[in-house]
């Protein structure tokens, strides 16, 4: 069977859409997110979206093979808030583990599923790892900016029990996306080599960077181009953008990538801005155009959706890609 | 990514325009007092302020060592590195984590988002040891610092030092996975002058030892801390800066990337007062034995510093006049005299316009040319340009008077608004994304300024929708863009496809260092289709910009370039275009042809060797052909035309003068020797290329063969394919004849050249270098005559 790498050099990736709006689709209720034996959770856990890896597996499963249908090369497990300091704001620390593996599991069940159906096209698996919502560069307090509500270390300790049962689950590829805080996302990756080490194996990485707004730096203060600079160290399969924007808004920070970047890349954007009720209301058309602009460019080995992005999006931009070449991986010849 | 980068909030990359990249050493407990004092006493928001004055002197990457006894390392280190994660105008540079104990840099490299560079390790321990610490700064994601020290200890001579320098090369490529950029050797400055003989090459060591590095091992930056070359004369200010400087400018010459310095105890090179200087490089270079007894002996006369002779230097540049003071002002940034100097030289011109572009400009040029030649330091610029805002500032309120209602009033900082009439043309100027240099562009802004059009400085790195944002809000009628490092250029590109895709109409003119009118014609002007024009030079600034803003020269000027633009592309597609070649035999068909019976060869009066040993140089002085020569400064133009260039005139008549100076004194106090050599062959062609040279007129003993080359790139029809051997008789049609000739002036030459560059007058010695080469060359010209008046007699006249 042809590897990650082997179908990237072919043709244009398709990544999946929001697992989060597809959730909400459902109609969910209070007691949908208690996995069996949780019944008495002492608190609300309504919107802890990676429990319904435990309580809801058939519904998990479903949203994977909704994507995998509309024609995705790699789906992304539910784990984006999978970890131990993310899980301690709804007393879930202790089911972590499961959360990853179990997570895993689905997503490569139904990818199982799908490869069978068409060996020629496999599918992947992504293990999601999200930014944490505690940073390591930015102080909470305004009146104690040296003050962390989180160490390098405690997220290196959280990243990796994350990453093992992920990769004990099976997946194939380890996603590390809406870095907002460059020094969280250094902390994943340390955690990520300290496995690959310990576990004497690799799987693909891929970056994926959230500029929040027209200032064109992440959260944390960096411009793309530091950005770069700070994840020279790793050694990735993509490097890409995801979130926050829409894709008419990427363009400028995508093709600072598409210029520096010496690996893949990557972009999944929102279905445009939000709209004044919180909704993202972009048409399937629309960001496939926008996309297929920078696939025309010759940007792009990956794309696929982020927030508000459906099935629908999935496939138009899965026939907007078949138009495009993927970008062409060279080393970087500086001039100077 | 395979050139240095590291990052703060924002990108810091290493080219090789990026002369010498200078480490903030004030946030160093053991190299500042004063900081050490206020981390003792836990005063950390002034600690916080001494790393932004750093910041804002221009360090361009922060050092912070907490290695003190009595200060909890790690602590300290984490809670400082926090504290300027919260301020933007800090952070923005990369940090250096400075210390002798690796958990105090593994706990500073966790709490910095940018890639920043650990300081440092070393082979101390063993490899097992080294290579644990190297894998952790690498997983880190930071650049290392190593020093050249191993299990036997320092490296204190050249051998030691290269051979754990490439030790350490093998181990961190091979073993840690490191790319070389992320290696930054520091080969260890040591203290000179100690007394003890053994120290006495410890500063040339280093200097060999780093020209070995960045021969031998691609990649690899070198690094160092300076103060310590000084340490025996702690105490005594004026000999430690003369040290520090002389220190720097030959290591950098060697090739050493960045360096720890305390930017206020680094003065010029050129200021180093000459007996000062000599004895300071007799110490530094392992001139002379004696050298360390001698220093200390000349340096007593400046100890308790500044010395009264130092003072008396120092004051000595106010009995110059308004111009120069000015000038010695912005070269060394000093502000105290800076208004009253403005205003000496407002009176003295009458107008303040006058004093910006005159002595203000020149003063700024003389700065730029020493940063240039890596004279100056960035620190000594940024100063340089505060002097120059001051000064500019001060000349505000006259500037509006003279042009009242219609005057321009360029601010010294930010944004340089002129405030004017309505309908004010304006021009928006900026340093392309990437690209810190801005002291042309400064200049354009500042002359453009004076000349009365609204200037919108952007500042440097600027991205391109901010430019095109900025220009669409204010409306701006010009766009210029400076840049100096080659990137840029691709930048520029894409500004200027970015303008096109966003209905853009307006000029955009391209100016700086690394541009050029090719670059400009062939990679710029093809993607935007407004106008498009290459400046310079900033004087040119001003009159590209009033012809695109005139009503009625615009039309005209923009139909000029773009047909200039076009004729460049031309030329240069075709200097590119793969050259198509015909067969060598089908050449040889084609050759040129004579009709030796119609024109028969002339035969030579006498045939022989001729030899010219010593020859008169002042004969050759008429035959020089001066235009190279200027073309070699790099002043386009034809001579004797160029001396009364509007440009580059008062230059080029300058550098004749002391040309013309100078050759007085070749000829006179006989610098150099012209040997000649002159031969004429009994010579016939043979088969199609070859030319024999017989012994005599029988043409029978075959002395020698000339083997000549074809042309044979396609021409078209009717075109020869011509070889030298086409214009010497063939040996069955008519005996012919071939001259040679051989000449030099270069007799001479090494060891004058190298007597200036030991007296660090580089302009004498490449005015020697380019004049000699021109006599070599006139010499041709009087042999080839010579030859042909008289030795072969072909001509009489």
């Amino acid at each position: 069977m042809k590897t990650l790498e082997q179908a990237a050099e072919e043709r244009i990736l398709i990544l999946d859409g929001a697992m989060g709006t597809m959730i909400q689709r459902l109609g969910l209720t209070e007691k949908d997110f208690h996995p069996a034996g949780m019944e008495e959770h002492p608190i609300l856990l309504q919107g802890n979206n990676e429990l319904l890896s435990l309580s809801m597996p058939d519904a998990i499963r479903k949203i994977h093979e909704e994507y995998l249908e509309a024609g995705a090369d790699i789906v992304e497990t539910n784990t984006f808030s999978a970890t131990r300091i993310a899980q301690a704001e709804h007393q879930c620390e202790d089911l972590v583990r499961e959360m990853n593996v179990r997570s895993a599991e689905l997503a490569r069940e139904a990818c199982a599923k799908y490869t069978a159906m068409d060996p020629s096209k496999p599918r992947f698996v992504a293990g999601a790892i999200g930014p944490m919502n505690k940073t390591a560069s930015l102080s909470p307090d305004v009146n104690d900016p040296g003050y962390r509500a989180v160490t390098f270390d405690q997220l290196v300790v959280a990243y990796k029990e994350q990453v093992e049962a992920l990769l004990e689950g099976g997946v194939d590829i380890l996603l590390v996306e809406t870095i907002f805080d460059t020094l969280n996302a250094k902390a994943a990756f340390y955690a990520i080599e300290e496995v690959f080490e310990k576990r004497n194996t690799r799987v693909p990485i891929m970056c994926s960077v959230t500029i929040t707004d027209a200032s064109g730096r992440t959260l944390s203060g960096q411009t793309i181009d530091a950005f770069l600079i700070s994840m020279a160290h790793v050694k990735l399969f993509s490097m890409g953008l995801n979130c926050a924007l829409g894709a008419a808004q990427m363009r400028p920070y995508l093709e600072a990538i598409a210029d520096q970047a010496n690996c893949r890349v990557s972009v999944y954007p929102n279905a445009g801005l939000p709209d004044q009720m919180g909704e993202y209301r972009e048409s399937p058309e629309v960001t496939a155009k926008l996309v297929g602009e920078f696939m025309a460019q010759g940007w792009l080995n990956v794309v696929g959706g982020c927030c508000g992005t459906t099935p629908a999006h999935i496939a138009a931009l899965a026939e907007e890609a078949k138009k495009h070449q993927p970008r062409v991986l060279t080393p970087i010849e500086l001039n100077s | 990514m395979s050139i240095p980068a590291y990052s703060g909030l924002e990108p810091l990359r290493i080219f090789k325009e990026s002369n010498f990249v200078n480490i903030g050493e004030r946030t160093n407990v053991t190299g500042s007092a004063a900081f050490r004092k206020l981390i003792k006493a836990g005063n950390y928001d002034e600690a916080v302020n001494v790393a932004r004055q750093q910041v804002e002197n221009g360090a361009q990457v922060i050092d912070v060592n907490m290695d003190e006894g009595l200060i909890d390392g790690v602590q300290a280190m984490t809670k400082l590195l926090n504290l300027i994660a919260a301020e933007p105008d800090i952070a923005r540079v990369p940090v250096m984590v400075d210390s002798s104990k690796f958990s105090v840099i593994e706990a500073g490299l966790k709490c910095l988002q940018g890639k920043g560079i650990a300081n440092s390790i070393s082979l101390k321990e063993g490899e097992a040891e080294f290579l644990r610490q190297a894998k952790i700064i690498r997983r880190l994601g930071a650049a290392v610092v190593v020093m050249c020290f191993d299990e036997q200890g320092q490296a204190d001579n050249y051998e030691r030092r290269v051979q754990i320098a490439q030790r350490v090369y093998d181990l961190l490529t091979t073993k840690a996975g490191f790319p070389p950029h992320d290696i930054i050797i520091d080969p260890n400055i040591l203290t000179v002058a100690t007394g003890m003989s053994e120290h006495d090459r410890y500063a040339v060591d280093y200097i060999e030892a780093v020209k070995w590095i960045k021969k031998n091992l691609p990649g690899v930056l070198v690094s160092g801390g300076v103060s310590n070359v000084s340490f025996s004369f702690r105490g005594n200010e004026p000999v430690r800066e003369a040290m520090h400087t002389a220190f720097l400018f030959h290591a950098i010459k060697a090739g050493m990337d960045m360096g720890i310095v305390n930017a206020g105890q680094i003065g010029i090179y050129e200021d180093i007062p000459k007996d000062l200087l000599e004895h300071v490089e007799d110490v530094l270079l392992a001139r002379r034995p004696d050298a360390t007894e001698r220093m200390v002996t000349f340096a007593e006369q400046f100890k308790g510093a500044p010395s009264a002779e130092v003072i008396a230097q120092q004051a000595a540049w106010r009995e110059g006049d308004v111009a120069e003071r000015l000038k010695h002002a912005l070269v060394h940034g000093i502000t105290e005299y800076i208004d009253a100097d403005t205003e000496e030289a407002r009176l003295a011109l009458e107008d303040p316009v006058k004093v910006i572009e005159g002595p203000l400009m020149a003063g700024m040029n003389v700065v730029g040319d020493l940063f240039g030649s890596g004279k100056m330091f960035l620190p000594q610029v940024v100063k340089s340009a505060r002097v120059m805002k001051r000064a500019v500032a001060y000349l505000e309120p006259f500037l509006q008077a003279k042009k009242d209602k219609d005057a321009l009033a360029p601010k010294p900082e930010g944004i340089v608004l002129g405030t004017r009439k309505e309908g004010a043309k304006k021009v928006l100027l900026a340093t392309v994304k990437g690209d810190v240099h801005d002291i042309g562009k400064n200049i354009v802004g500042v002359i453009l300024a004076c000349n009365g059009w609204q200037v919108i400085d952007l500042g440097v790195m600027v991205q391109s929708a901010t430019i095109l944002k900025i220009a669409r809000e204010m409306e701006v009628d010009v766009i210029g863009l400076s840049g100096l490092i080659t990137p840029s250029l691709d930048e520029m590109v894409h500004v200027a496809k970015e303008m096109e895709r966003e209905g853009f109409t307006v000029p955009l003119l391209i100016g700086g260092a690394t541009t050029s009118r090719v670059h400009t014609a062939v990679r710029i002007e093809p993607h935007y289709k407004g106008p498009v024009v290459h400046v310079i030079d900033a004087s040119r600034s001003v009159p590209a910009v009033s012809k695109l803003l005139s009503d009625n020269e615009r039309s005209g000027f923009e139909a000029e370039i773009k047909a200039e633009y076009e004729k460049v592309r031309v030329q240069y597609e075709g200097s590119q275009r793969a050259k198509e070649y015909i067969p060598l035999a089908e050449a040889r068909e084609k050759k040129f042809v004579i009709d030796w019976k119609a024109e028969p060869p002339v035969p030579a009066k006498s045939t022989g060797v001729f030899t010219f040993r010593n020859f008169p140089i002042e004969q050759l002085v008429p035959y020089i052909d001066w235009t190279p020569f200027f073309m070699a400064w790099e002043l386009a133009g034809r001579f004797p035309k160029i001396l009364s260039d509007e440009v580059v005139g008062e230059q080029a008549t300058k550098l004749h003068a002391d040309a013309v100076k100078m050759l007085d004194r070749i000829v006179k106090e006989k610098w150099l020797q012209a040997n000649g050599v002159a031969a004429i062959w009994h010579a016939n062609t043979v088969g199609h290329d070859d030319i024999e040279l017989y012994s005599d007129a029988s043409r029978n003993k075959v002395v020698g063969r000339v083997h000549t080359l074809r042309q044979q790139s396609k021409k078209a029809p009717g075109v020869p394919y011509i070889a030298l051997a086409d214009f010497v008789a063939p040996k069955e049609v008519a005996p012919d004849m071939l001259g040679g000739f051989a000449v030099t002036t270069g007799h001479g030459v090494d060891e004058r050249v190298k007597k200036f560059e030991d007296q660090h007058d580089d302009y004498s010695a490449i005015m020697l270098k380019a004049l000699a080469d021109r006599l070599a060359e006139a010499f041709a010209e009087k042999l080839h005559e010579t030859v042909r008046k008289e030795i072969w007699g072909l001509c009489r006249r």
